[in-house]
């Protein structure tokens, strides 16, 4: 294994399609929840400790070898939002194309005949990990650092907030990050042996509720 | 061009000339250009002039809204089946040439959806000079831009203009209007581009968009020998 195949991953150039994706961000600046760093830093903190954590323990646990069509139901049964689960499949299965082209493995092979509409993105993330000869840490911070530098980016699109500002509140979120990996990595670990029950099952109503709403709009910037 | 027929499954690699089933894809063209410039217009206008000679589908990179494919629609260039839209989250350059996966998802599932297709438009959002397709995403990209956004743009070059596989001088008949000089915007491409074709167009004229068509038809030959 390469370290350096983490920071491949975890770039958030990879081109997997993130980019065209807020977070639900969009519909919290839009609503007035975020309008400035502030605003941000909560909105990121209470996605890190929900929509993170669950992805985290998600992509840990495909990293380390827990079946991938159990972690993906198990992820729909922690998406209640039908738009969420349909973005966390169009995610994936972008994601599963440039894993595909960038790490080839039977691994990615087989799920993606499994789920050729895609298969829960955080799903997809920890069986590239495994295919970059990254472990189920890796894939967890690939899972957290997304989960809030994302929304950050679009924030910064949204508002024309200070980029350095927006980046240091990832920084000040850090060890927040890490924490949470732990948890993510603890229970992640334990799936192989222990089924799914044992990940988190964290969730954000109002992340869910927004993303149905943001779903309905016909005009936005991001996808969701 | 890659042409690795080995891989089973959903193609990972956009270039593929080839389909999963071992057949051959859809010809990919980009459009491409500044806002403003008739970039849907001459799509709305391809499509009726190739539509009952081809087999076709056109993809939409709309920056904020669906306008570009409802306008699609509702000029009924195409069937409703036959035109999607991908969101670009604010970015259109990003989605047509750093991180393709989207589009590339749209015209794949065009093609599964109602092909077999010979032509697949993939209109980019208006953006600006340096905006270009990726050779992942499109096999021939044209660039459109227009005598009223100034007669000095040949002039500037950049990558859509320089790189461009047609270069193509929109809404001529407006430049007594501007103070466009068209012979000098010919005579810059010309400078920018060499023996890269540029085509002047009114789609107000009677010819229209005959001279892209034609292009079009010259590169579909090409792609089928």
């Amino acid at each position: 294994m390469t370290r350096a195949a983490l920071l491949v991953l975890a770039d958030g150039r990879f081109p997997a399609g993130g980019h065209a994706h807020s977070g639900g961000a969009e519909e919290a600046v839009k609503a007035g929840r975020i309008t400035g760093v502030t605003g941000l830093e909560a909105f990121l903190r209470g996605r890190l400790h929900t929509a993170g954590v669950v992805t985290a323990a998600l992509a840990a646990a495909a990293a380390a070898g827990a079946d991938p069509a159990e972690l993906d139901a198990a992820a729909d049964a922690r998406t209640p939002s039908p738009a969420l689960r349909l973005t966390a499949r169009k995610l994936g299965r972008q994601l599963m194309r440039a894993a595909r082209a960038t790490w080839p493995s039977a691994e990615l092979d087989a799920l993606a005949g499994e789920f050729p509409a895609g298969a829960h993105q955080p799903v997809v993330l920890g069986l590239t990990a495994r295919a970059a000869g990254l472990g189920a840490a890796d894939a967890a911070y690939c899972a957290v650092y997304e989960s809030v530098s994302g929304p950050a980016t679009a924030v910064v699109r949204l508002l024309g907030l200070d980029p350095f500002a927006a980046t240091g509140v990832l920084a000040r979120l850090a060890p927040e990050l890490d924490r949470v990996v732990d948890r993510a990595v603890s229970c992640g670990t334990a799936a192989p042996t222990q089924g799914v029950d044992v990940l988190p099952a964290a969730s954000a109503p109002l992340l869910e509720i927004g993303a149905e709403v943001h779903a309905g709009w016909p005009v936005r910037l991001f996808a969701s | 061009m890659h042409l690795d027929h080995s891989h089973h499954g959903p193609a990972a690699v956009g270039a593929d000339a080839r389909r999963a089933d071992g057949s051959r894809r859809a010809l990919r063209i980009g459009l491409g250009g500044p806002v403003g410039s008739g970039k849907t217009a001459t799509v709305a206008a391809l499509c009726r002039a190739l539509r009952d000679e081809l087999s076709l589908a056109v993809v939409t990179n709309d920056i904020y809204t669906r306008e570009d494919a409802e306008f699609l629609l509702r000029e009924a260039v195409l069937p409703p089946e036959r035109i999607t839209a991908v969101e670009t989250g604010a970015c259109p350059h990003t989605a047509i040439r750093d991180d393709i996966s989207a589009n590339l998802e749209a015209v794949e599932d065009l093609e599964d959806e109602v092909g077999p297709l010979d032509l697949i438009l993939v209109e980019s959002g208006g953006d600006n000079l340096t905006a270009t397709f990726s050779k992942g995403l499109v096999d021939a990209q044209v660039f459109v831009i227009d005598v009223a956004g100034g007669d000095d743009i040949p002039r500037k070059g950049g990558p859509g203009v320089t790189t461009a596989d047609l270069l193509v001088v929109n809404k001529t008949d407006l430049a007594p209007y501007v103070g466009s000089d068209l012979a000098r915007m010919a005579a810059d491409a010309k400078a920018q581009r060499a023996e890269l074709p540029v085509v002047f167009q009114s789609l107000r004229g009677e010819a229209g968009v005959a001279d892209v068509a034609a292009w079009v038809r010259a590169r579909i030959a090409a792609w089928t020998a």
